[in-house]
């Protein structure tokens, strides 16, 4: 704590650029993080609008995009089937990666881990520092190779080669393919910086009796998350690298023998494009998980804190969290049961990825159980936190019919993942950011977001999300193909007409339903209501500290934790909720998880 | 405590959440389900194993169709009733293992059972094929089909890659073997009705992947690879055949055509095929 105390005293002299910009203090680089992330979010949903204009009209010519996308569009203002694909590439990658794991871990983790486990900072703020100095070369790299010939890369978020592999393959199998995967690398390298920093700081400097037993689920959340990025990411920085050398320096990882692109007859020899699919879902499912975790802790937090009640089987939360992270390496090759990998293997798979479904299931119950007798306040928070729980229950349902391989033989590649995908990683991850965007922006700029604007912004959003997504169920059954530029080709495509002009109707709305956010958003920032130090009056560290916390997070002293973080309607406490910080003598202990007088003294701190 | 609104407003904001779970999503959830099995929905199945695939869907449907409703009304009960009234206290009420470890057995039970259900009918997909099934092979390519009959002597000649040619050779037959002379190359697949048929995918160039929605078969072309299936058509009539792994620009231009017929057209047409 020494090394601690002297930079909080340092820091009066640090020049505006170092506290604003290359920034050490965790709180900032969390805002940063989350910022940039908001940014890349209106470009990754602006290239969602132009998927689905495609799918709802395809062929038509659009005037004005033209000059929006000079290079995308023919001159009459059709969208070009390669400029698609690539639209549809860098939706994937930069929702997934750019602003997803950004946001959630980069994000909420930078700016929570610290003040909820009562610390001053990172272990390693200057490390913390590279990680998000790390993220905007990357996405400057990944949207250059909108600019450079051939465009944007065509082989989706996936990036399987041959197609990404052969320059020949595709117009964006050239330089965009390229910098897409030197982009994919450095933001690897950020993300592993940050997920060290954050395993370490939860480990070690967690404040007097703060236990493991006692930190808030979205601490624990964060932490596995950490542990998952730091296992699973360097396989897919290794796959990348790999890719590189088959693309510049003549080596054959992933390309075999014989190949004949573009009339050509390849000089490859001897490599497997089934290894970069192992390689690729080794970190991509993990990293699905990496995208959902954090929202759970999220939502535990918010549905205690806004329902006035403890969470319902914390133990069971913790455990659960766990067993969802060592299941989420063994899953993989569900991605997999028609890429030609052994059906035995397939059938090994669907056992673990079924058996992922039990302890996601225990959380949905849980959560449910937590509204159980609850004293709910409709916040925007809570009203994201519920909307999470309701996307994720039917996201997961859909997940059990792709599980099993007979069954994903006939929706593998087709919207019905898209849509299954869309519930229950992309919009209950969205849900999870917005809630707690609503939930700690208080705490995070010191001010109040409107929460009437937020409620509307909420209803409209969760509409949206369901008519966007619920239909794509159909258009996947009735066994349209993902990834297509247009299903006019095909007969038993014909009468899906309709649903797709529905669908992308329902995108338009909500995507307009976001510019109310990012109103409320900005107009908060700096014309937001003040916010007390505990607005929402809940336990955890973060509200102990003001809004916002000073760098150093806590005056001369650091808090000391007393008691596990879900007091809340303690029967005869003063109050409904029981700070972390409250000493047994003045509210006794109730006896939650973890609540264990012996805490207190000396040696457990 | 000025942001968070007055208790009366919370019991009007968790009603209106409430009946929007309940119409939105369970009846709007399942009534579209309804209405789609008319219009937007599978293909009537033309193969033997794609009716337990069916069947297996159907099973999973129907589980995870109550499981959606009864959490989603649990959920709307509970914000109906439990919304702030200003007054009282929420219970303190935060474990109970006889409830968790319920509702840790059920979903383990039921998993349990849609996995052995799943398993058999994925054994079945991928069991030997019978050894009077007929062999034929699929080539996939930037951006189309090509098939390979063995022919007479029932073997499959070699394929040298550079000696594909897109006029004379496009499967880049090997001249030197004598077991491609009789091989057929033909750009539509012709299936024989209630023959079992062995297909051999392959690829030219990139990934590719052969879907026929109506015998609910799928399986990746890979390059480098020869992977087999087979299946056995029930229907007669012309199918369609589409690419289901993004292959490019042309992807969604790579149909081909199926024909299932009975044995003797099939004979007819292959004999019309050989030169």
């Amino acid at each position: 704590m020494a090394v601690a105390h002297e930079t909080t005293h340092e820091d009066h002299k640090l020049s505006w650029i170092r506290r604003y910009v290359f920034s050490q203090d965790h709180k900032i680089i969390g805002i940063q993080y989350l910022m940039t992330s908001l940014f890349m979010a209106l470009i990754g949903g602006t290239l969602a609008m132009l998927i689905r204009m495609q799918q709802g009209w395809p062929g038509t010519q659009w005037g004005v995009a033209k000059f929006l996308f000079p290079g995308g569009f023919t001159g009459d203002g059709v969208l070009k089937p390669d400029f698609y694909l690539a639209v549809v590439t860098m939706h994937g990658t930069i929702m997934i990666f750019f602003v997803l794991t950004t946001a959630l871990s980069g994000g909420f983790g930078n700016f929570l881990i610290p003040l909820t486990i009562g610390a001053r900072d990172m272990a390693f703020p200057f490390l913390n520092m590279l990680s998000y100095w790390l993220y905007p070369p990357a996405l400057v790299v990944l949207l250059a190779s909108f600019f450079v010939a051939g465009g944007a890369p065509n082989a989706g978020w996936t990036s399987y080669p041959p197609l990404s592999a052969v320059p020949a393959a595709a117009p964006g199998s050239g330089l965009g393919q390229s910098l897409w995967l030197i982009s994919i690398a450095i933001l690897i390298v950020a993300f592993l910086f940050g997920s060290l920093n954050y395993i370490t700081t939860v480990l070690q400097l967690r404040t007097r009796g703060l236990l493991m037993t006692r930190l808030p689920l979205i601490t624990w959340a964060q932490f596995i998350t950490a542990i998952l990025m730091l296992l699973a990411f360097p396989v897919l920085l290794a796959a990348a690298v790999m890719l590189l050398f088959d693309r510049h320096a003549g080596t054959s990882f992933f390309v075999p023998t014989g190949l004949v692109v573009g009339g050509r007859l390849l000089t490859h020899q001897g490599g497997n494009p089934l290894l970069w699919q192992h390689l690729f879902w080794f970190l991509g499912h993990p990293e699905v998980y990496v995208l959902i975790l954090p929202p759970m802790g999220i939502v535990s937090e918010i549905l205690a804190v806004h329902g006035r009640k403890p969470i319902f089987g914390y133990g069971a939360m913790v455990l659960s969290l766990c067993a969802i992270a060592f299941l989420s390496f063994l899953v993989w090759g569900h991605h997999m049961f028609v890429s030609g990998m052994n059906p035995l293997v397939g059938s090994a798979f669907m056992v673990t990825t079924l058996a992922i479904a039990i302890p996601s299931a225990v959380k949905t119950f849980n959560w449910v159980a937590t509204l159980w007798r609850a004293r709910i306040r409709f916040t925007s928070a809570m009203l994201f936190a519920i909307g999470f729980v309701s996307l994720f229950l039917t996201g997961g349902l859909t997940g059990i019919f792709l599980g099993s391989p007979a069954v994903d033989t006939y929706l593998h590649d087709t919207f019905f993942v898209v849509a299954h995908f869309h519930f229950v990683m992309a919009s209950a991850a969205l849900f999870g950011l917005f809630g707690g965007l609503y939930h700690w922006f208080p705490k995070m700029f010191g001010r109040m977001m409107n929460e009437r604007l937020g409620r509307i912004h909420f209803w409209l959003t969760f509409v949206g999300i369901y008519a966007t997504f619920f239909p794509m169920h159909f258009i996947g059954i009735a066994g349209e193909p993902r990834r297509y530029y247009s299903p006019q080709m095909y007969e038993f495509l014909r009468g899906l007409h309709p649903l797709n002009v529905f669908v992308s109707l329902a995108a338009f709305g909500l995507g307009l339903a976001q510019i109310i956010f990012v109103y409320n958003f900005l107009h908060s920032l700096f014309r937001g209501q003040k916010a007390e130090s505990n607005p929402w009056h809940a336990n955890t560290l973060e509200w102990q500290a003001p809004s916002p916390p000073p760098h150093g997070n806590w005056g001369a002293e650091l808090p000391t934790v007393h008691r596990w973080p879900y007091d809340y309607s303690v029967p005869g406490a003063p109050d409904d909720f029981v700070p972390q910080t409250t000493p047994v003598t003045a509210v006794p202990v109730a006896g939650g998880a973890g609540d264990d007088p012996a805490g207190d003294s000396p040696e457990h701190a | 405590m000025a942001e968070i609104p007055a208790p009366a407003r919370e019991r009007r904001v968790g009603r209106l959440l409430a009946t929007l779970i309940v119409v939105l999503i369970v009846i709007g959830g399942v009534g579209s389900f309804l209405i789609a099995r008319g219009r937007w929905w599978m293909l009537p199945v033309a193969s033997v194993h794609g009716v337990e695939i069916d069947r297996l869907f159907n099973t999973t449907l129907v589980v995870t169709g109550i499981v959606f409703v009864l959490i989603h009304v649990v959920l709307a009960v509970f914000v109906w009733r439990y919304a702030d009234r200003g007054t009282g206290r929420a219970a303190y009420w935060h474990d109970d293992r006889t409830l968790e470890l319920t509702y840790t057995l059920i979903p383990a039970a039921v998993m349990i059972t849609l996995v052995s259900m799943g398993a058999v009918v994925w054994a079945q997909v991928h069991s030997p094929p019978p050894p009077d099934a007929m062999v034929v092979e699929a080539r996939g390519e930037q951006f189309g089909w090509l098939f390979r009959y063995p022919g007479k002597d029932g073997v499959f000649g070699r394929i040298d890659p550079a000696r594909i040619s897109v006029k004379d050779n496009p499967m880049g037959l090997d001249p030197a073997d004598p077991a491609s002379k009789s091989n057929i190359v033909t750009r539509d697949l012709h299936l024989v009705l209630a023959r079992p048929v062995r297909v051999r995918i392959r690829s030219k160039d990139v990934i590719h992947s052969f879907y026929i929605p109506a015998f609910r078969v799928k399986q990746d072309a890979v390059p480098g690879m020869t992977v087999e299936i087979w299946f056995t058509p029930t229907r007669e009539g012309d199918y369609e055949l589409a690419c289901a792994q993004l292959c490019g620009v042309g992807h969604y231009i790579m149909r081909g055509k199926v024909k299932v017929e009975s044995q003797d057209a099939f004979d007819t047409w292959l004999a019309q095929q050989s030169h």
